[in-house]
Order: C-alpha cells, then sequence, then structure tokens
C-alpha cells in the first residue's frame, strides 16, 4: 500500500502501468468536471430537473447512505480484526429485514401496527436485530473459526460459500417472492419541516436513527471493556491474547455488533423501501463494503462518512455527471456509478478518503 | 477421556439431527420425494434427509489415530455409539414434526406442510409414525457404527458399493442411453422402472461393485507405473497411443450418448473452456478474479454483434472464424483494461473491484444508453452456428457443439498446459507463493500477473464466442455475477492450479448439477443447485481446500508440515487404516 503517487514514467512495463492509471486519473477527473458543466448548463437553460427533484435526490441519497453506513460498520469491524471481507454480511443484513418482516406483518395483521406503531417499530427493530446478531454469531463458529490461520483468500472465498447459502437457505424457507413491509403511518409518511427544508419523515427517522446507532456503537467500542479488547485484538491478536483477553470471544463479540448494526440496517431498508427477498442483501453487501473502503476499512467513523458519501454519489451522481454527458436512461446506471466510485477510491486513494486503521500485519 | 466421549457422540447427534432437520425445513424432502432411486424403498429426498445419520453414526466413535498410538479395538461400544447418535439426531427430527405439525406455520415458511409431516412420518400420521422419525435414523446410525466392525478392505467395499449404487440410480440417464445404444434395451428396462433402480438390480450392482473393487485393486496404480515409468523411448510411445485412444474415445461418445445427454456435455465442454481460464489467474497466478464472467460476456457479444444479420448497429454478417479473432483481441483488451487498476491491489481489494468490474459489464449491457449497439434486455438475437465447410454447427446440433467443444478444450488444455509448464508458469507460481521473493528473483511482477490476466481473459472469450454461436442469441442476464461464482466454485471443488482437477470439477458440477440457468444430469436439483453449490464451497474450503484433484504443490502449500507428516505415516502404513481421521482430528482439535 503506498502512500504517495509514484513517479509519473519510469522506464518499463511499471512505468507503462503507472502512466496508464496517471490517464484514468485524469480521465475520471475530466468526465466529472465535463459532466458537471453539462448539467449545470442545462440546469441554467431551464432543462433538467427542478430544486426540488435535485433537493430529494441528495435526501434519499444521504438516507440510503446513512444505512449503507451502518452495514459498512460490520465490514470494517470484521476486517479489522480478522483481515478479511465477510461476504455473507449482506446476508446478515437480508435475514434481519427478512424476520422483521414476519413481525411487522403479524403486529399488521393483529391491528397493532396501525394504534401503536412505536411499540411494532421497536418490536421489528428487535427482532431484527436478534436474528441478524444470532446469524452473524453462527457463522463465525460455524465457518470462520476453523480458518483462523488459513491463507487470507481461504475465509473470503468461505464467505462467499456461506452467502450463497444463506440466500437459497431462505429462499427455500420463506419462499422467493418478494414481501412487502405494511406501510408506515401517513403522519411518518407526510413531509416534514426540518432545518428550514421538507423531507420525507421516513428519510428523517432513517437518518436519526442511523445516527444514534453509530453514535452508541462508537462508545461501545472506545468506552467499554470489550470495546478495548476489539480495539486491542484489532491491533494485535497475540498480544492482545497474551494481555489476558479472550480473543475468541473478543471475534464473537465483534461479529455479534456487527450483526446488530446489519440488524438496524435491515429495518431502515424496509422504511426506505419496503419490499424484502432472499436477494435483497447482495447488493447493499457489496456497496456498503465500497463504503467501507472509501472510508478506510478498519476506520468507523470513516464507514459511516463512506457510506453517505456514497449514497450520495449514487443519489446524485447519475443526474449530476452522467446526464450532463448526455447519456439516456441514466437511472439504470446507478450501480455502474458506485462500483465506478470503488475503483475510482482504489486507484486514487487505496487506504480510503479518512485513513484505514489496521493490525501490522494486514498493512501489507 | 469418557467425559470427551460423550460430548463428541453428543454433538455427531446434534449435527445429524441439524442437518436432517434442516434438509427437511428447507424443503428438499418434499421437492426430491418425486423421484424414486431404489423401488420400493427410496426416494432422493429420504436419501438427501438420511444419508448424514450413518456417517455421523460412523464419526462418533472415530477416533484418530496419531502417530505412536495404537488404535483402539472396535467393539459393541461403536455399534452402541451410532445407534445412539442416529437415535439423538432422530428425535430432534422427531421434535421438529410435532413443531410442525402442532403449529400452522405455512404462512412463513412455504415447505412447512401437512406432506412435509406425511413424508416425515413415514405416511403413519403423528403419533404413530414418529417412532419411525426417530428409530430409522437411529437403525442408520447403528449401520454406521457397525461399519467399525468391519476389516478395513470390508469397510471400503461397502461403502463403494453403496456409492455405486447411488451414483447408478441418480444417472439413470446414462446407463439407459448407453444400455440401449449397445443393444441391451431389454436389460435397461428389467433393471430401472420409472427411471428409479429396482431393489434386486440395486443388491446387483452393490456386488458386483464390490467384487470388481477387490479383483481391481492395485491395477490402476500398476497401469499408471507401466505407463509413465518406463524408459523415455517407451514413454513417448505410450503418449502417442494414449493421445489416440483419448482422440477415438471423445469421437466415439456423442454417438453413444446421443443428444440430450451431448447437450449437457456440450455446456461442460463450455464452462471447461471459461474454468480453464480461471484456472489459470486464481489457480496459478493466485489473483482472485470474481468478475471473470466480464470477458465471457465480451467475447460473446463481440461474436454476436459482428456475426448476427440483426445486430442493432453493425450487421457485418462475418463468418464466426473471422469474428472469432476480434473476440479474442475484445475479451485480451478487456483483460488489459481490468488487469492495469487491479493488479498493485491487495488480494481481497482485487476480488471485490474484479466484482465491481464484472457488474458494470453487465449493467452496461443492459442500459439504455448502449442499447443502440447491443441491444439492451432483447440482446442480439440470429446468431449464425459456426461454419465448417460441409455444415454448419448450432445449438440445433448438440453432438456438432460437442465435437467443437473438444477440440476447443484440447486446445486451451494444450495453450494452458505449455504455458504453466513454461517461464511465465513457474513465475505466476512463484508469484503466488511469495511476492516479495518473486520480485526478488527478478520476476516482473507486474507483467507477469498482467499476462495472467490476459491469458484468462482470452480464453473466456474464447469460451463466449462459442456460447454465442451454440444459443444463437446473448442476453445480459445470461452474464450475472453467479457464472463468476460457478466457475469459481468449479475451479476449487475440482483443484485449484491443476488441469484434470478443473476438468474433474467442470464434468461433476456442471455435467452433474448444472451450471447457471443450463441443467445437469440431475435437472431435479435446479431449484436448490445454488444452495448446493454454497455448501460445497465452504465444506471443501473448510475440509479439502486443495480440491478433489490436488495438485501436488497446491496442498504442499496448504498443509504444510502435515503433509511431510502425512507421507511419513503412509510409509508406515498407518494412514490407510486411518483413512482421513488424522487430518480431520488435526482440524478439530485446533
Amino acid at each position: 500500500m503506498r502512500a504517495s503517487f509514484p513517479p509519473l514514467l519510469r522506464r518499463g512495463w511499471p512505468g507503462w502501468v503507472d502512466s496508464f492509471l496517471w490517464t484514468v486519473r485524469i480521465a475520471a477527473i475530466a468526465v466529472l468536471i465535463w459532466g458537471v458543466a453539462g448539467t449545470v448548463v442545462k440546469g441554467v437553460a431551464g432543462e433538467g430537473p427542478t430544486a426540488e427533484a435535485w433537493r430529494d435526490l441528495i435526501v434519499a441519497g444521504i438516507a440510503q447512505g446513512a444505512m449503507y453506513g451502518l452495514i459498512a460498520l460490520g465490514y470494517s469491524m470484521v476486517y479489522g480484526v480478522l483481515g478479511f471481507i465477510n461476504f455473507a454480511h449482506g446476508e446478515v443484513f437480508m435475514s434481519g429485514a427478512m424476520v422483521g418482516f414476519f413481525v411487522s406483518d403479524y403486529l399488521w395483521e393483529i391491528h397493532f401496527w396501525d394504534t401503536n406503531f412505536a411499540v411494532s417499530i421497536l418490536l421489528v427493530f428487535s427482532s431484527s436485530i436478534l436474528t441478524s446478531t444470532l446469524v452473524a454469531i453462527a457463522v463465525e463458529r460455524i465457518a470462520y473459526r476453523p480458518l483462523r490461520n488459513a491463507p487470507r483468500l481461504i475465509p473470503l472465498i468461505t464467505s462467499i460459500g456461506i452467502s450463497f447459502f444463506l440466500q437459497y437457505t431462505f429462499a427455500g424457507l420463506f419462499g422467493v417472492a418478494v414481501k412487502n413491509y405494511p406501510p408506515p403511518p401517513d403522519s411518518l409518511r407526510a413531509r416534514i419541516g426540518f432545518l428550514g427544508i421538507e423531507i420525507e419523515g421516513t428519510k428523517l427517522v432513517v437518518v436519526v436513527v442511523a445516527v444514534l446507532t453509530m453514535a452508541g456503537l462508537y462508545l461501545f467500542v472506545e468506552r467499554t471493556r470489550t470495546g478495548r479488547s476489539i480495539r486491542a485484538v484489532a491491533e494485535d491478536k497475540e498480544i492482545a491474547a497474551l494481555m489476558g483477553i479472550n480473543v475468541d470471544r473478543t471475534i464473537v463479540a465483534t461479529f455479534a455488533v456487527g450483526g446488530a448494526m446489519a440488524g438496524v440496517a435491515g429495518i431502515l431498508w424496509a422504511l426506505l423501501f419496503r419490499g424484502v427477498s432472499f436477494h435483497t442483501g447482495f447488493l447493499p453487501g457489496i456497496k456498503a463494503f465500497t463504503a467501507a473502503v472509501l472510508g478506510g476499512i478498519g476506520n468507523l467513523p470513516g464507514a459511516m462518512a463512506g457510506g453517505v458519501l456514497l449514497g450520495l454519489f449514487e443519489g446524485v451522481g447519475p443526474q449530476l455527471v452522467l446526464a450532463g454527458l448526455g447519456i439516456p436512461g441514466v437511472s439504470q446506471l446507478k450501480d455502474v456509478v458506485a462500483f465506478t466510485a470503488l475503483v475510482l477510491v482504489l486507484i486514487f486513494r487505496p487506504a480510503g478518503l479518512f485513513g484505514e486503521r489496521l493490525a501490522a500485519e494486514d498493512r501489507a | 477421556m469418557k467425559d470427551q466421549d460423550t460430548r463428541r457422540l453428543l454433538r455427531w447427534g446434534l449435527v445429524a439431527g441439524a442437518v436432517m432437520t434442516f434438509t427437511a425445513a428447507v424443503g428438499m424432502l418434499e421437492a426430491f420425494d418425486d423421484r424414486l432411486l431404489i423401488r420400493p424403498v427410496l426416494s432422493l429426498g429420504y436419501l438427501i434427509m438420511l444419508w448424514f445419520a450413518p456417517v455421523a453414526g460412523y464419526q462418533a466413535t472415530n477416533t484418530p489415530v496419531l502417530e505412536g498410538l495404537t488404535r483402539p479395538p472396535s467393539g459393541t461400544r461403536n455399534v452402541a455409539a451410532g445407534a445412539i447418535c442416529g437415535l439423538l439426531g432422530g428425535t430432534v427430527l422427531a421434535a421438529f414434526t410435532v413443531l410442525v405439525d402442532t403449529f400452522d406455520l405455512r404462512g412463513v415458511f412455504l415447505p412447512f406442510s401437512s406432506r412435509l409431516v406425511e413424508l416425515l412420518t413415514y405416511g403413519l400420521g403423528v403419533p404413530a409414525g414418529l417412532l419411525f422419525t426417530a428409530l430409522v435414523p437411529a437403525g442408520l446410525g447403528l449401520v454406521g457404527g457397525t461399519l467399525h466392525l468391519a476389516s478395513a478392505s470390508l469397510r471400503r467395499r461397502l461403502i463403494l458399493a453403496s456409492e455405486w449404487v447411488v451414483v447408478v440410480a441418480l444417472l439413470e440417464q446414462i446407463f439407459t442411453q448407453v444400455l440401449s445404444r449397445i443393444r441391451l434395451e431389454a436389460l435397461a428396462e428389467a433393471i430401472f422402472t420409472l427411471r428409479a433402480l429396482e431393489w434386486w438390480a440395486a443388491l446387483g450392482v452393490a456386488a458386483l461393485v464390490a467384487v470388481i473393487s477387490e479383483r481391481s485393486r492395485g491395477s490402476l496404480a500398476m497401469v499408471r507405473q507401466r505407463l509413465f515409468a518406463s524408459d523415455p523411448r517407451r514413454r513417448t510411445a505410450n503418449s502417442v497411443w494414449m493421445a489416440i485412444g483419448v482422440v477415438v474415445f471423445l469421437i466415439v461418445i456423442p454417438q453413444v450418448l446421443g443428444s440430450l445427454l451431448s447437450e449437457v456435455l456440450a455446456n461442460v465442454g463450455l464452462f471447461l473452456l471459461m474454468a480453464l481460464g480461471l484456472n489459470i489467474v486464481v489457480g496459478l497466478a493466485g489473483m482472485l478474479d470474481l468478475g471473470f464472467v466480464a470477458f465471457f460476456a465480451v467475447g460473446a457479444y463481440t461474436v454476436g454483434v459482428l456475426t448476427s444479420p440483426i445486430s442493432p448497429r453493425f450487421a457485418f454478417e462475418w463468418s464466426w472464424w473471422v469474428a472469432l479473432p476480434v473476440a479474442i483481441a475484445m475479451s485480451a483488451l478487456a483483460g488489459l483494461l481490468v488487469g492495469t487498476p487491479v493488479i498493485r491491489m491487495r488480494g481481497d481489494y482485487l476480488a471485490i473491484v474484479t466484482l465491481g468490474f464484472g457488474e458494470i459489464v453487465r449493467i452496461l449491457f443492459l442500459s439504455d444508453w448502449l442499447s443502440p449497439t447491443f441491444g439492451g434486455a432483447q440482446g442480439v438475437q440470429n446468431i449464425p452456428g459456426v461454419p465448417l465447410g460441409f455444415t454448419e454447427v448450432s445449438g440445433v446440433d448438440p453432438e456438432g457443439v460437442l465435437y467443437l467443444a473438444f477440440v476447443f478444450v484440447l486446445l486451451s488444455v494444450w495453450v494452458s498446459w505449455s504455458l504453466q509448464e513454461s517461464r511465465i508458469g513457474r513465475a505466476w507460481t512463484a508469484l503466488r507463493e511469495d511476492e516479495t521473493v518473486a520480485e526478488a528473483m527478478g520476476i516482473n511482477i507486474v507483467r507477469a500477473k498482467l499476462n495472467a490476466f490476459i491469458v484468462g481473459a482470452v480464453l473466456a472469450g474464447f469460451a463466449g464466442a462459442l456460447f454465442a454461436a451454440k444459443l444463437g442469441s446473448v442476453f445480459p442476464s445470461s452474464f450475472e455475477l453467479l457464472v463468476s461464482i460457478i466457475i469459481l466454485v468449479v475451479v476449487i471443488v475440482g483443484g485449484m492450479g491443476n488441469i484434470p482437477g478443473v476438468a474433474v470439477g467442470a464434468v461433476v458440477l456442471i455435467g452433474v448439477l448444472g451450471g447457471p440457468q443450463v441443467p445437469g444430469l440431475l435437472a431435479e436439483f435446479s431449484e436448490f443447485k445454488l444452495l448446493i453449490y454454497g455448501a460445497l464451497l465452504v465444506f471443501m474450503m473448510l475440509r479439502k481446500p486443495e480440491g478433489l484433484v490436488p495438485s501436488v504443490r497446491r496442498s504442499r502449500e496448504l498443509h504444510g508440515e502435515e503433509l511431510t507428516q502425512d507421507a511419513w505415516l503412509d510409509k508406515q502404513g498407518v494412514l490407510a487404516e486411518a483413512g482421513t481421521a488424522t487430518t480431520e482430528g488435526a482440524v478439530n482439535g485446533r
């Protein structure tokens, strides 16, 4: 991992690669500027989205990004502690959302959902958190613990297997149809004035819940005994063990906390999109990983910031950059923007925007 | 010691219960019950649910024998342990049955129907049938425990015989087809009724296998020794004969198999081509590429766009052979473009970024933006087949596609083989094992990695070109991430970095289970295919990361000293007795 950029020209193949990467960097910036300029020109001419449409795109981007950030925390913590990408984390998120659906559906049927929404949503949150935490712990125990000292690609491949296994287990158990959460009450769906701008109530709830959860996690990791052992294990497992920390238990705690965050995110997803299926976990999972890398892997506030940034790229990027280039059907290219962001971050700043925090042996 | 035994018994019993309950809960028992394997006793559903009981019964008292220890005597203790372990599992299953029967959970869990209860209680209903629910696994666990009493050779023969019975019953299509081609329809009709093996025929197959395995023991090794360990001149002659034999076999086999099986085998060939490419990237150079399908898509779309008369932008109507070099060039270019930014990244970042590239390529092919060229969701249609002078090979002629696939696979095997044995192949192995050391030895890492990426991409593009001609149309939905993952599973299950291993992986997985969107011999599995792929991937990583047919170097890397110890034990003749117990003990003990 290089911290500084390599010299522009060097002889031979590596030099060729460097010039290629420089070309990519310059081209990316050029495309970005060109696209934004195109959109601005259009905006001045009175074409393109209105100011309200831009505001909605930005708010939606931030809300979705806050959810990505919560999922990203799980990736970031596991990567920080064990040094591998837990590909199955997206499915941990999906499992919470799925179980939450059945709880909310039951509450809807007994007419508890519309009369006591606050209690219901708390129940749904706790069921989702419980499920996701249990799934995360079970996966760690069954699949990852035997691989503690394996070469680093082996747990990654295992997690891909787990991801597919969980997806199709859920498909087998609950069917492949998309399940729609009952609608939140009208008061929540209406637009609320917030800091002088009108935004949708659910999106505000999503952002507030995400920020509170994040703050709670930050306090947990910084202030509690378990949090301190998580940080110690992330720094150096062997020395942590010598200091009397139960490494296995700490790793379980890491997975549990990451799973709980994913469980919260599962319900936030439901509030934003309502539909859940066994496929739901996959794309948010990859994007949350992108967010974790964007913020610097192992860096918890970074993961949250990376999530919000990615949500904004994804929400605003297609309209802002691609539409300016004259590309039709830009909303289809949302995912392309997210993945391109991942590639560009890794080319421009592989350690993320806010710096990564990894154990010594993983910094290679 | 005693305490440890009890704990192990409990663990295996509960694992057995969990596995059986899982297969029933996820819906496999119901879905596969229609497929009878052995008439009238065993259906595929019951096989999938119950197979683990005897395994658990055997494992519950299978003590790993370590160096210098003598094997504890086996006796009634093992049998009782097997039975208890099975009973424990059966009890869990019975509890599950009661749960499904008492509460109506159909609204949440789709498979929890009254039919599931009926199947679990063997048609006897809840109070009476529960006895069987618990006792059948107990009986099977007892059988597993009893295996300890048999001598090593008898045990081997019994296991082999039961494995073969299952294989024959499962792959009934192949056997009926081959039997009818060699004018033995009568025999086929006698032993198979409605795709199920008759019980007496099953016994016959078992007896046959048991006898043959005893007779032919060690003869394979002898043949191999005779082929390879003679003087160089003889060896050349032998390999020429072998090559001729292989070619004759490949020419004859589509004729024997008929078009349905040829279709399956042609798909195997197609995926094998891709797997050979991925094998270079993952197996030799050690870079985990999860977006491999992108190159396949580039090859397929290039051929489609250039050859189809109704391709949206360029209706060049080129011949396939003219489009092929372009397709290869395009996929090589794609390999270069994807490879250059990623080669300096950490291994796991590389995996995710290549995955991102794979998705980017698919979404772009699907998008409105590029649909004037690539046709969006409709894709490119009416792609002509491969002209061969006297005939044109396309999807309607599975035998033709199969011959073509054979030729291309042989070509790719030859290319991979020569690359592997060349200077660049050694460079790949070196950088997979230790990048820093490889660089210190004067290997140009960047160049070696880019080469691997490009060669892999070219092989995938080649497969894509054939795929376009075979299918006659290309859609974005044929190039989902699943394809990359399935190819990865093929390479890993077969044995990373080992060409015969990859071939075995492709035949077993694509041929039997089926690939993405293409059914294999067991078309019944389609619904649960990916569940099985996922489970298989995890199992292989935990227990046998080097694959079914491992490359020697790879397994040495993964097992380190364990292997040298195994070699020593092998020489002492201990390992043959202990079977896989040693390695499993080592894994569990960690």
